[in-house]
């Protein structure tokens, strides 16, 4: 009997071979997304796969993925599962993933199908055409999974509709359109390198341990069987970013550059991770800092220590996000409380004890900045004057985030920081230097961006006052506000035997 | 440096030119040392308003309710406009101010630093 | 190699237990964090486990690529082959 093939023979030879020399048309037209950004590949058999996982050991591991997942929904269904939630403003949580998450799960599928069918080496085909396939099953995990939230709490009923309009959500919607109307290579580095490989931990690891941590087993189900397929993402990220780096020396600084941008660009996308994670779960296992520290210092530290070798270096900018961690959280919080009465989630003021979670966990910060702040809303809400900021806020051209970020990094951190460009006559707002690189290099591309405050100036959203701008996007009047007094926790307190005192209340600010 | 793109040369659409909101310009009025309103605010006003209504009409509807709100002396006030020291003349209009399409106008309230001066 | 550091997340699960009671035998060094519904463990500069000891510790026959459904993530460069399965540094 002739001896069994070693792991990497058999793969190569279940993997390559698979394409063919075009006779008909020529090669560039066939892959014609191929050449167009300067990347310059000559030998696409050097692509080493990651994880040697072929196509019939790919389906039966997502079909025992799959199988696991829906037991754990039909259980969670049956018991009625989400009364042991820890609180019922957990919920919130939910709402911010499956309208600002789960629509990126589909516009990946989107994007790496691109890919799959642009990049003329097997390999890579094979890999981009499984992450496809991976995204789309995310995106319809998280909306089965979700749907049964969806039968008791407000705020998840259209989420897809939401994600195209909202003015929070164009933060997410917009990090992946600029990946996906790039070439490519741009969008892998950007998705693949810089969200999943350098950043997605952050996403997915304190959100799936806060749901654990707060009774919700079917979200920690989803999360970890999507994140299992996170694990090969994030090799083919750091795998095609070698591959680029040793087809050609004229690829280096056009990935530097990808690098740099997307970075920036994904990290103010995790800027609600932060929010979620430090304000949003009634219990947090790990605050926003500390996921930093081990998921970005300490764990991207040694990635680019071993990408030096290659002329790779740090992300520009990375500085500022860690001077930033100890900040983010209560930035974007703030945001959400100034205008939570056009959010299709809740929000509230953290309690005592959530209060002096937050002084231990950022010493340096929360009493000196941000514990005032909190106190003088909850003056105001005492007196019945809860503030709600009746304006629309400046938003970043680029990260399209109200510019409520501070000069963190100039020692200012009570200080708005503002950074403006001008191109064809016009000024373009950023919210730091980051944001400011990103439009500097593409100005052409982000005077594109479409700006959810403007337009709603220009007319273009459902009417002028916020009551049609909000049925617009398809939100319910009690689906934002404050969780005090809202529509869920009435429901929840039903639900859970006790009586509401917010009865008599009305639900949502606005 | 130009965007790369497959065929042809870039489009260019100003998303937000001038002529798109309907006879008004945007202007941007943030507040220093007060980031409990979270960021400066947009508003579309018509170029030829005079100054002083900002101050009487269109901030207080936002910026009102902070504390430090009715104890502001306009005349003590700083101002900056796109960056730069300038000094706003009441009763003359936006335009005739140096305030453009997307300007950035800023104000510090010396003596009031937010809630218990810490900039909030 | 480096000394940089290497880790590997896993489902905190029966499921998983094969492979991590394997890294614990293995990699005497490493470091086991257990946070809700998972485990991180982290070494310096490799982090790896054969097959014949997580066969051992299934009491059956594993494929390693079984991993697949239990791994959440990992920090390294993966080193893989049908006997072994090792995140390292260079």
């Amino acid at each position: 009997m002739a001896k069994k093939l070693n792991m990497r023979k058999r793969y190569e030879l279940l993997t390559r071979g698979l394409g063919w020399e075009p006779t008909y048309q020529a090669k560039e037209k066939v892959f014609s997304n191929e050449s167009y950004e300067g990347i310059k590949i000559t030998d696409w058999s050097k692509w080493e796969d990651p994880f040697r996982l072929t196509a019939d050991a790919y389906w039966k591991y997502q079909a025992e993925k799959d199988k696991k997942l829906y037991a754990v929904m039909d259980s969670f269904a049956q018991n009625n599962a989400h009364l042991n939630l820890s609180d019922g403003s957990y919920v919130n949580a939910l709402k911010l993933f499956i309208q600002g998450v789960s629509p990126l799960e589909y516009q990946a599928h989107r994007g790496f199908a691109r890919l799959a069918r642009q990049f003329s080496g097997e390999g890579a085909q094979i890999a981009c055409q499984m992450q496809s396939i991976d995204e789309l099953r995310h995106a319809q995990t998280q909306i089965h999974t979700i749907s049964h939230y969806n039968k008791h709490f407000n705020g998840m009923h259209d989420p897809f509709h939401m994600h195209d309009r909202v003015w929070y959500l164009s933060v997410p919607k917009s990090y992946f359109d600029d990946a996906k109307s790039a070439g490519p290579f741009e969008f892998i580095t950007s998705v693949s390198f810089a969200f999943e490989y350098v950043l997605t931990n952050l996403l997915f690891v304190p959100f799936m341990s806060g749901a654990a941590f707060n009774g919700d087993m079917a979200t920690v189900t989803f999360g970890f069987s999507a994140q299992s397929d996170e694990s090969r993402h994030m090799t083919l990220g750091l795998e095609i970013i070698k591959f680029l780096v040793e087809q050609h020396e004229d690829n280096l600084p056009i990935i530097q550059g990808w690098i740099d941008k997307h970075f920036w660009r994904a990290y103010r996308v995790l800027g609600l991770v932060s929010m979620m994670q430090d304000y949003m779960l009634p219990e947090s296992p790990m605050s926003w800092k500390e996921a930093w520290d081990i998921y970005f210092v300490e764990n991207s530290g040694a990635l680019f220590n071993d990408l030096a070798r290659y002329g790779l270096r740090m992300p520009k900018h990375h500085e500022v996000a860690t001077a930033e961690a100890e900040h983010l959280s209560h930035q974007v919080w703030g945001i959400f409380y100034n205008y939570i009465h056009a959010a299709a989630f809740n929000i509230g003021l953290p309690t005592e004890a959530k209060m002096n979670w937050l002084s231990e966990k950022y010493p340096n910060t929360f009493d000196k900045y941000y514990r005032p702040r909190i106190e003088m809303w909850r003056e105001m809400e005492a007196q019945g004057k809860r503030f709600f900021n009746m304006g629309l806020p400046q938003l970043c051209q680029v990260c399209q985030i109200p510019m409520g970020f501070t000069e963190v990094s100039k020692n200012d951190p009570m200080q708005i920081a503002y950074r403006v460009s001008e191109f064809n006559g016009e000024k373009f707002h950023t919210c730091s230097d980051g944001c400011k690189d990103i439009f500097d290099h593409e100005p052409e591309k982000y005077v594109h961006a479409w700006l959810p405050v403007h337009q709603i100036f220009q007319g273009n959203c459902g009417g002028a006052e916020i009551p049609d701008i909000l049925n617009w996007y398809h939100f319910k009047p009690e689906d934002g506000g404050d969780y005090k007094g809202s529509a869920d926790e009435a429901r929840w307190k039903a639900m859970k035997g006790e009586a509401s005192p917010a009865t008599s209340q009305s639900n949502a600010a606005a | 440096m130009t965007v790369k793109c497959l065929t042809g040369e870039y489009p260019i659409t100003m998303m937000d030119s001038v002529d798109r909101f309907h006879g008004n310009q945007l202007v941007y009025v943030g507040w220093d040392y007060h980031t409990s309103i979270c960021t400066a605010n947009a508003y579309p006003l018509p170029p030829d308003m005079p100054f002083g209504a900002l101050t009487e009409a269109v901030l207080p509807s936002v910026l009102g309710p902070h504390p430090d709100f009715p104890k502001i002396q306009w005349d003590k006030v700083e101002w900056l406009l796109d960056g730069q020291a300038f000094t706003p003349d009441m009763s003359k209009s936006l335009k005739d101010n140096g305030v453009g399409h997307k300007s950035l106008i800023r104000f510090k309230t010396p003596g009031l630093d937010g809630y218990k001066g810490t900039g909030n | 190699m480096s000394e940089g550091k290497v880790f590997l997340i896993f489902q905190d699960t029966a499921e998983a237990r094969p492979f991590i009671n394997a890294l614990e035998q293995e990699n005497p060094k490493a470091s086991f964090d257990y946070q809700p519904g998972m485990v991180r463990i982290e070494a310096m500069g490799e982090l790896g486990m054969t097959r014949e000891v997580v066969c051992e510790q299934a009491g059956r026959d594993v494929d390693l690529q079984e991993l697949h459904l239990t791994l959440i993530s990992l920090s390294g460069n993966i080193e893989e082959d049908d006997d072994y399965f090792r995140v390292v540094r260079h």
